[in-house]
C-alpha cells in the first residue's frame, strides 16, 4: 500500500536507495528461503533412498561378490563397501557420494549407474519435452476457448477428449496408435528411437536425437528421429493436454467472471483483447505451476510409453533394474527423478516471482 | 439541460429462470442532458443492469428491449457488437465499485490507461503516456510519473478510484455511468473522489448517471434523481424537491434517513407493499420524465 490513512492522496514517498535495497534483501532472503526448503527436501529423498538401500532384503555384498564368494572374500567386500560402519557414517559416505554423482555400480549393466543414467535420461527427457509441448500448444488454446465460449460446440469436444484422456488406458491407446499409424499407414517409425540405419550415426552431444541431429546439420537423421518419436510423444502429449486444457478452462472462467475483465469490455476492448491480454495475462500465473507438475509427472511417470515403445529410457531403467534387484540403478535413478521435481518446483516458483507483480 | 444525450425509454433486461422470464428491469424511461442524474433504489432493485444495458454489456441469455434507446438521437438498441465496441468507451463509459476488483491487477496503472486513451484515439505511445499523466493530474493525483508504473495491489482504494475515473475519461465519452463509485472506499475520501468527479464532468459538459442506495448522497450531489424499485422508476425528482416526494418508498427512504436537527431513537423501518411493484407509476414533479 503506497497510502493508506491518509485519505485517497497520501504523500508517495520517493523510493530512497535504502528502501530499494531493503526490498531487494528481502527478496533475496524470500528466494534463499525457497532454495534452502527445496535442499531440505532433496536430503530427505536422499535419506529415504539410503534407507530403501539398507531395508530391501536384497544382500549388496551378495550382489557384488556372486554366491560362490568364501567368507573371507564376502567380509572384505562388506568391509571394502564401509557397511561395518555405523549408519550415520554410511549416510554421510552415501551423500557426498550421490553428490558427485556416484551412484555405484549397475550389477546389470556392469556401468557405473551414472552412465546409465546419462545414456538414458535424455531419451526420456526428449519424449517428455515434446509430450508437454504438444500438451502445451494445443491444451492452452483449448482450454482457453473451452471457457470463453462456455457451453458451445468447443467446450463439449474438450470435455469428451479430456475424459477420454483420463479413462483411456494408456497401453491400449499406445498398442492401438502402433497398430494404426505405423502397422497399417506407415505414416511413423516403429517402436525405438532410430531406424537402424541411422543407430550410433548421430554424434552425441546432448543424448537427444532430436536436437544432436540438427547440431548435426543432418536431416535424415532428424527426420528418422522424429518420425519415431511423435507417436509416443503425442501419447504422452494427449494425457498432459488432457489435465492441462481442463486446469486452463477452470483458471480462465474464474477470471472471466472478474471485474476488471468487465472494465476491459467499458473502454472497448475486443473480446479477443479482454481475453487474451487482459484475462490470459493473470491465468499465466498459475499455468506455469501446472505445467511443471505434469511435465514432471511425463518424466517420472512414462514407464508404460516408453515399454511399449522400446523406448529406451529413464523409465524401462528404473523397471527393468527392479526387476532385477539391482538397487544401485534403482535408487539412482530415483534419485535423478526425484532431483528433476525438486528442481521444476524451484523453477516455476521463479517464475512465479517474475509473472506476478503482487509477488514482489 | 438544453437537448437530450441519451433517451431511454421502456427499457427491460429479461433473464430466463427456472420459474419463467425474470425481469431484472422492467420498463425504465428516462432523459439524460449534461447533468447529473441520481439513479437510487435498494439493493437488486436494477440499478446496475439498466447501465449495463445503456451500455450494452448485458451478457446473453440476458436479454434487453426498449422502445428507444438512442445516444445523441442514434439508435445504439442492440447493436452489433462491433459498432458498440466503437460507442464504448470512447462515448459512453463506466466506474464501478471497487477499484480493488476492477483494475488488471498484473498490468501498470500506466498500461492500462494508455489502452484506454489509445484504443479509441489511436496515435503513438508517447502521445498516450502523456495523455495519461494529464490525466492524473487532473484528477489530482501527486507524482503521476510514480504512479504510472504501479500495480494496482500498491494503491489505496482512493487512489485507484481516481485512478479508474482517469482511466475512464481519458478517451472524452460523452457520459459516465457512475455504479456505487463510492460505496467500496473508505467514509473519509468519499468526498474527495466524488468532487473530483463532479468536477471532470462539469468542466466537460458530460452527462452523468450516479447509481447509489445512499439517498442522502444522490440528493446532495445530483441535478435530478430516480427513485427505482423492483425494477421501476417509482419517482422522479428533483433533488431540491425530494422533500415534496409523494410515493411511500421514496417518503419511506427518505423518513428512514437519521437526521441530526430531529435525532429519534430508533429509525422506522421500512415497509414495502406489494402494489408498489405494478402499482400508478410516474408521479412527475419536474414536468419531464
Ligand atoms: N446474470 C444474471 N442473471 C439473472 N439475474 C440477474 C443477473 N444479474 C443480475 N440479476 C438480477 O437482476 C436484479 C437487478 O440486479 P442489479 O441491477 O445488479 O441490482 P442493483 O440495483 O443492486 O444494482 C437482481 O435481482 C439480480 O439478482
Ligand atoms: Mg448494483
Amino acid at each position: 500500500m503506497i497510502d493508506t490513512n491518509t485519505g485517497g492522496q497520501g504523500p508517495i514517498p520517493p523510493a530512497s536507495a535504502p528502501d530499494r535495497r531493503a526490498a531487494r534483501k528481502r527478496r533475496l532472503r524470500s528466494i534463499a528461503g525457497t532454495v534452502l526448503s527445496l535442499a531440505l527436501t532433496l536430503l530427505g529423498l536422499l535419506l529415504v533412498t539410503f534407507i530403501i538401500g539398507r531395508v530391501m532384503p536384497i544382500d549388496p555384498v551378495l550382489k557384488v561378490v556372486g554366491d560362490r564368494a568364501t567368507q573371507a572374500q564376502y567380509d572384505a567386500a562388506y568391509q571394502a563397501m564401509g557397511l561395518d560402519q555405523p549408519l550415520v557414517v554410511q549416510f554421510f559416505r552415501y551423500l557426498t557420494e550421490v553428490l558427485t554423482g556416484d551412484f555405484g555400480r549397475s550389477i546389470s549393466t556392469g556401468q557405473p549407474v551414472i552412465e546409465d543414467i546419462k545414456r538414458v535420461f535424455p531419451a526420456t527427457l526428449e519424449l517428455a519435452t515434446l509430450g508437454t509441448l504438444i500438451g502445451v500448444s494445443i491444451g492452452v488454446p483449448l482450454g482457453v476457448i473451452a471457457a470463453a465460449r462456455r457451453g458451445g460446440i468447443i467446450d463439449q469436444v474438450a470435455r469428451v477428449v479430456a475424459l477420454v484422456g483420463y479413462s483411456m488406458p494408456i497401453f491400449w491407446l499406445g498398442l492401438m496408435g502402433l497398430l494404426l499409424f505405423y502397422g497399417i499407414l506407415g505414416w511413423v517409425g516403429g517402436p525405438g528411437r532410430q531406424g537402424i540405419i541411422y543407430d550410433g550415426m548421430v554424434p552425441h552431444v546432448t543424448g537427444m536425437i532430436l536436437v544432436d541431429s540438427l547440431i548435426a546439420g543432418d536431416w535424415g537423421a532428424f527426420r528418422d528421429a522424429f518420425s519415431h518419436i511423435i507417436l509416443p510423444a503425442s501419447l504422452l502429449g494427449y494425457f498432459s493436454l488432457a489435465y492441462i486444457s481442463r486446469m486452463t478452462r477452470s483458471f480462465m472462467l474464474e477470471q472471466l467472471s472478474a471485474e476488471y475483465i468487465t472494465t476491459g469490455r467499458v473502454k472497448g476492448l475486443s473480446e479477443r483483447a479482454v481475453i487474451w491480454r487482459h484475462a490470459f495475462r493473470n491465468i499465466s500465473i498459475p499455468l506455469v505451476t501446472v505445467i511443471a507438475l505434469s511435465f514432471g509427472s511425463l518424466l517420472e511417470g512414462s514407464v508404460l510409453t516408453e515399454i511399449i515403445f522400446s523406448w529406451p529410457g529413464l523409465g524401462q531403467y528404473i523397471t527393468k533394474t527392479l526387476l532385477a534387484g539391482d538397487m544401485n540403478a534403482v535408487l539412482g535413478g530415483t534419485v535423478v527423478v526425484g532431483t528433476c521435481f525438486i528442481g521444476l518446483n524451484l523453477l516455476s516458483d521463479l517464475l512465479y516471482r517474475v509473472l506476478d507483480p503482487r509477488s514482489k | 439541460m438544453t437537448q437530450s444525450l441519451l433517451q431511454v425509454r421502456n427499457l427491460r433486461v429479461t433473464f430466463p429462470s427456472r420459474q419463467g422470464e425474470f425481469h431484472a428491469v422492467r420498463g425504465v424511461s428516462f432523459d439524460l442532458g449534461r447533468e447529473r442524474l441520481g439513479v437510487v433504489g435498494e439493493s437488486g432493485s436494477g440499478k446496475s443492469m439498466t447501465g449495463r444495458a445503456i451500455l450494452g454489456l448485458v451478457r446473453p441469455p440476458g436479454r434487453v428491449t426498449a422502445d428507444r434507446l438512442e445516444l445523441d438521437g442514434e439508435s445504439i438498441l442492440n447493436l452489433p457488437e462491433r459498432r458498440m465496441r466503437k460507442l464504448r468507451g470512447s462515448r459512453i463509459s463506466m466506474v464501478m465499485q471497487d477499484p480493488k476488483f476492477s483494475l488488471n491487477p498484473v498490468m501498470t496503472v500506466g498500461d492500462q490507461i494508455m489502452e484506454a486513451y489509445r484504443l479509441h484515439a489511436g496515435g503513438s505511445r508517447d502521445i498516450a503516456r502523456q495523455k495519461a499523466l494529464e490525466m492524473l493530474n487532473a484528477v489530482q493525483i501527486r507524482d503521476p510519473e510514480r504512479v504510472m508504473k504501479t500495480y494496482p495491489h500498491e494503491v489505496s482504494g482512493g487512489m485507484g478510484q481516481r485512478i479508474m475515473i482517469a482511466m475512464m475519461l481519458a478517451p472524452d465519452p460523452q457520459i459516465l455511468i457512475a455504479d456505487e463509485p463510492t460505496s467500496a472506499l473508505d467514509v473519509s475520501v468519499r468526498g474527495e473522489v466524488l468532487s473530483i468527479m463532479d468536477g471532470l464532468v462539469r468542466d466537460r459538459g458530460m452527462g452523468l448517471i450516479f447509481i447509489s442506495h445512499d439517498l442522502n448522497l444522490v440528493s446532495k450531489f445530483c441535478d435530478r434523481v430516480l427513485i427505482m424499485y423492483a425494477g421501476r422508476i417509482v419517482e422522479t425528482l428533483a433533488a431540491s424537491d425530494l422533500h415534496n416526494a409523494r410515493h411511500p418508498y421514496t417518503q419511506g427512504l427518505l423518513s428512514s434517513l437519521p437526521r441530526l436537527d430531529a435525532p429519534v431513537k430508533r429509525l422506522p423501518v421500512l415497509q414495502r407493499e406489494e402494489s408498489w411493484r405494478d402499482g400508478e407509476l410516474q408521479i412527475k414533479l419536474s414536468g419531464k420524465i
